[in-house]
Order: structure tokens, then sequence, then C-alpha cells
């Protein structure tokens, strides 16, 4: 089978004693190479990976040549074991050979991520050949694979050369050998729990409805934010309190014989770094949880069908959706999801696209400024307000851009069918992802932070934040541009802030204006109005991403100047949108 | 050419038919070979997306969703 690790496991398993040479009965070099094998030099060679025997490509014109042309002791068969139930036909035709055989099922490694097991002893007996579970990415199971390969050469050279039966016989019907492999799937595999065909059905019909697909869809995911934050927002609180707590009883009182600067940084800069870390830990945990629940179940390959008519106009596809909505929870993740797509053109589209949308730390801010300036009655309607523009610059970075980023990948995926995710499944996915987003995102948040303090506590003695720091003159600095859109110089500084993360801008208003609170809440109210207001949010949703999302692109682009793209185009949009907006308002309103 | 022969995107929902060729490039090619896209196997079409959206074919027991544009590379015989 191609792509299944063949040349890899060839590789590990000779050394580098392989050579490519011509062979008798074939037009391809094939490479080959001399190992010991239980007591016998073995002469191996490392056909290509092809689908079916008596397919018409030419690698598989290759392998039925070479098979024909060439006394051969034993055959290994590699297959990818998550791919097991489309491989194993061609098992099943290659044992119709009659020759020796050896069954190696790779990807053992992805095989148990995605929660399959299988029974190689009641496979092996099934077949009627040794099989055996390796990850020829990770070296597992390479021992056994060379024990059982030596014992099975050893078998059948003491039978004498095999003569395999003459390859037309070899066209035996293929409903029994799809009825066998359905048969040896249900007795030797465990997969996940696949709902029955018939249900599976019944809610594709529901859920890829003509009209009610999308909406459906829609609701689900609502329902999944909602879950998101009455799960991770209260152990979010805990955990900040509990760090706030660690601070005042112990860190505190440890660093009172530090100098007043070096105390500074090592609390408000080093260990407040750590902790916008740890306390965000809880609502990206809660979220992967969620998320690894939808896309195992099957919803989100849905998602991708329902919208990607849609997203073809875009010059996207419904891949690009499903991570765009990942986006909405954190970007950094969506980000890292391009990796699916093939052609680099749509994935860096994907990756100018996705940073767009209102993840949940923009909704943090969002929801602290919106109830400090707007009538509870409306602030639901404005928060709404920012999920439509967040769609809208979207949209309008796809259009400008789909031609500069033309792609032509097909859109061919896997729909599978309805699962029931298992907890421990779940527990796992989410974890492998969590931790990868504490490895990336430490370093970069507390650097961020420390730099900032330096900021807005540089030169000694200056009052913190005040306009007389590095960060108020940087303000100063900024005003000519930042005051046609209405934003003054202390929330510039905020600004600074909301760089290294949006979430650390509530925090930012706090240093800024040396209050906390309810207090923060009406000095917030006094000091703009409600078109100030959303000419900052407008241009908080929009300016740049964040540090950690900026770092992924860059890891995932490895370009420099695409990362350096995606920080400068939201940022001349993002001005864009607050000065229509807001002058645009001015005039209308006449004020 | 059989008046059966058409193209997998000009099926109807619901109807069968046999794969009689598959016109991909190479990469195309393998990437619907691995997933079931061989001459002589059976597919049935599910559905079509909304706004000419992809199209859900069933190929044995794995079900497949593809753009209008690769379906009309793969030529059938219909059932």
């Amino acid at each position: 089978m191609p792509n299944t690790g063949k040349s890899t496991l060839f590789n590990r398993l000779t050394g580098s004693s392989a050579r490519v040479a011509n062979w008798a009965g074939v037009t391809v070099d094939l490479a080959s190479a001399r190992i010991l094998l239980g007591g016998h030099m073995a002469e191996m060679v490392d056909l290509p990976g092809i689908y079916d025997l008596h397919g018409f490509s030419d690698d598989e014109k290759v392998v039925r040549h070479f098979l024909e042309a060439h006394a051969i002791d034993l055959l290994a068969i590699v297959v990818n074991a998550t791919q097991i139930e489309r491989q194993l036909p061609l098992v099943l035709q290659a044992r119709s050979l009659g020759l020796p055989l050896v069954l190696l099922l790779n990807m053992a490694d992805e095989a148990k991520r995605h929660g399959m097991r299988v029974d190689t002893a009641r496979l092996a007996a099934r077949l009627g050949m040794p099989v055996v579970m390796i990850s020829a990415k990770y070296g597992t199971g390479q021992p056994e694979a060379l024990r059982v390969l030596a014992q099975a050469l050893d078998a059948a050279l003491e039978i004498g050369p095999a003569r395999h039966a003459a390859l037309k016989s070899v066209l035996s019907d293929d409903g029994r050998i799809e009825r066998e492999t359905a048969e040896m799937m249900a007795e030797a595999v465990t997969q996940p729990v696949l709902l029955p065909e018939q249900v599976s059905d019944r809610i594709d019909r529901l859920a890829l409805h003509p009209w009610l697909g999308l909406p459906l869809f829609f609701v689900a995911m609502l329902a999944m934010f909602q879950a998101v934050f009455w799960l991770g927002g209260p152990l979010q609180q805990g955990l900040t309190a509990l760090f706030d707590q660690l601070r005042q009883a112990a860190l505190e009182p440890l660093a009172a014989v530090l100098p007043d600067f070096v105390r500074g940084l090592l609390l408000d800069g080093v260990y407040a770094g750590f902790v916008t870390v740890a306390a965000f830990v809880p609502l990206i945990v809660v979220f992967f949880l969620c998320m690894a629940l939808v896309e195992d179940s099957g919803y989100l390959a849905r998602a991708a069908f329902l919208t990607d008519a849609l997203m073809a106009r875009l010059g996207l596809d419904g891949r690009s959706f499903v991570m765009v909505l990942m986006g909405f929870g954190c970007n950094v993740p969506a980000v890292m999801g391009t990796r699916m797509m093939r052609e680099r053109p749509l994935r860096l589209l994907s990756m100018l696209v996705i940073p767009l949308s209102l993840c949940s730390a923009r909704l943090q801010v969002f929801l602290f400024i919106v109830s400090a300036i707007f009538r509870p009655a409306a602030a639901p309607w404005v928060i709404f307000g920012f999920y439509v523009a967040s769609f809208a610059t979207m949209i309008l970075t796809a259009l400008v851009f789909r031609r500069y980023f033309r792609n032509t990948e097909p859109f061919v995926v896997e729909l599978p069918p309805w699962r029931v995710p298992t907890l421990g499944q779940v527990w796992m996915r989410g974890w492998l992802e969590v931790r990868h987003f504490l490895v990336r995102a430490t370093r970069f948040i507390v650097l961020g932070v420390i730099s900032i303090w330096l900021l807005t506590n540089l030169p000694l003695g200056a009052a913190p934040g005040s306009a007389a720091t590095l960060a108020g003159q940087l303000g100063t600095l900024f005003v000519p541009i930042l005051a046609p859109i209405g934003i003054d110089e202390k929330l510039t500084v905020a600004l600074l802030f909301g760089f290294v993360a949006k979430e650390v801008m509530i925090g930012a208003f706090a240093v800024i204006y040396g209050l906390s609170g309810d207090a923060l809440t009406h000095e917030f109210a006094r000091n703009m109005n409600w078109l100030q207001a959303v000419s900052f949010m407008l241009f908080t949703l929009i300016y740049t991403p964040c540090m950690s999302t900026i770092a992924t692109i860059k890891i995932e682009s490895r370009s420099v100047a695409f990362a350096t793209l995606s920080v400068l185009w939201p940022l001349v949009l993002a001005w864009c949108a607050s000065f229509v907006f807001y002058q645009g308002m001015r005039v209308l309103i006449g004020s | 050419m059989s008046p059966d022969t058409r193209l997998l995107s000009d099926l109807a929902p619901g109807q069968q038919a046999v794969i009689s060729a598959v016109h991909a490039d190479e990469a195309l090619h393998h990437r619907l070979a691995a997933l079931g896209f061989r001459i002589g196997r059976s597919v049935m079409l599910m559905r079509r997306g909304r706004w000419a959206g992809p199209l859900q074919v069933r190929l044995g027991a794995t079900d497949v969703m593809l753009r209008q544009a690769e379906a009309g590379l793969i030529t059938v015989q219909a059932l």
C-alpha cells in the first residue's frame, strides 16, 4: 500500500546498506539490501506501494511482473493499521497467490490514538499468516517484526521455493473478499463505537439537510461555546484566586528582601506572565475536550460538507471553515489545524483568515467594555454585532487575497461514519493539544509580559503606567495615528498589552487607570463615549493576532515574510474599519 | 460509448453505478484510489450539497465527499 511507511520501515530494517538496482521483468529501479534474517542472508526488495494486485497503474504492473519473474521466499505486506478496513482486501488478494506471507500493521501509534485495537493473534489465525503491529516512525515492534520475519523465512525455506498460482487465476471475485474483510474486521479489530449504518444515515438526513443543516450546526456550536464558559469560567476564576493567594501568602513575603525593581520584575513580570498562561489553561482544556468530542463524533466533517460551496467562492474550502470555527475558541490550534491541507496557497490563505475570528480572549475584553458602556438590554446585541464583524473581516480578507493565493487543491475528504467517542480517547486527544499549547505559549506570554512590565516601569522613578514611562511616551507617539479613530494614549498602552495576549488587556486597564472593580468600570465609562468604545473594540478585534498566534503562524508557514503580512494586513484593516466607523458615525450623528 | 456511461457528477441522489475510468493527475489519482475510487468498484451518490456544493458518495463501507470538479473526472456506468 502507498503511504503506509513502507520505505521508512525498509530503511529502518536495512540500515544504510540499501542499493538501487534493475530487476528483470520490471522497468523501474527498486531498492534492495542484504540483511541477516535468522540464520540466512536474505535479499530484501522494496516494492512499490499498491492498492490492488490486479489494478492497471504502473506500480501495480511492476509488482505483478516482479512477483511473476522472481522466486520469492517470503512476501511481507505493510498496511496502515488505521485504514485496515480498506487495506485488508489487498492482503486477501495476496494470500491467494500461495506465497508465504507476513502482515505488518504499521502506524500502531496512530491507531491507538484513534481508539482502535487490533487482536493480532485472532487476525493471524483468520488470515493464516503472522501479524505484527509496528510503528516504523518510532521503531516500536521492530524486534518482534524481525523475529517473525526470520521464523517465517525459516519455515518457507524448509518447504522449498514457493510455486505460486498464476496471477491470472487470482482475479477472485471482489464480493467474497469484501465479505471476508467485513468478517475479519468484526472479529479481530475493535474500532471506536460506530453507530449502525441506518442510524448514521438517519442522523445525516438531518445534519446534512439542505435547509436545516447549517442552522442546526450553528446552534450546536453555540451550545459548545456556552459549555466552554460554563465549565471553564468558574475553574479559571478559582485558579486565578488560588494564584493570588499564593502570591500574597508566600511570594510577597519571600520577595520582600529584594530591591523594589527586581521584586516588581519577578512578581509583576514573570509571575504575572506565568499566571496569565496558567489561568487560561482551564478554558483551553474544556475547549479542546469539547472540540475533540465534536471532531471524533464526525460532526466537523459534516460542517465542511455544509459550507464548502460558500467557502469555494472565497478561494477556501470546507476545511478552512472548520478551522475558523475552532479559531473562535483559540486561534493557535486553528492555525495548527491547517496542516491537513496539502497545497501551500490554500494553507496560507486560511492562516491569514483564521486570526480574524473572535477568540475567547477577545470575548473577555469585549464583555468587560460592553458591560461598562452599554445598557444591559443592548449588550448582547453589541457582542453579537462583533461576531458579525468578525465574519465580515474574514470574508473581505479572503476576497482581497484569494487572487494571490490561488489554489487548485482538490476537495476529496472522507466523511467518517458517526461515532460515539470514548471518554479516554477524548481525554487523550484533549491532553495532547493542551500540552502543545502550554509549551508553545508559555515562552512567549512570559517574555511579552516582562517586556511590557519594563515598558510601563522604566525609566526608574516614573509612576507605573504614567505618561512619563516608556509605554506612556510610546502612547503619546501614536496619538496622531490613533486619535482619528477615537483612541487616547491610555488605551494605546492597553493595545500594547493586547499585542502579547488579548486577555491581558483587562489587567492592563487596571494598571493604567490605577483602579479596579467598580471604580475602574465607572472611570472607564466616564473616559469614553460609546462611539469611542465601539471603535476601540473594533480595533481590538482586528488589529493583530496575539503573540502566540503570530509565533504559530511563523512556525507553520516557515516564512517570516508571511508572518509579517499576517501582522501588517490586520493592522491596516483595523485602522480603516475603525476610521470609517468612528468618523462616519460622527458625521451621521453630527457631534 | 454505451448510453449508461456518464460522469459521477451527473448521477442522481440514490443512484448506483460502477466506476469505469478515473482521469485525475497522479497525486489525485492516488488519493482517490486510497479512498476506494478504483475501476470496477460500485459507487452510490448519497446526496448533493446546496449551492452546487460537494457530493457525498458511498463506496462499500466508506463515505467520501468531493466537489463536482473532482467527481467530473470519474466516469461511471450507471446501473
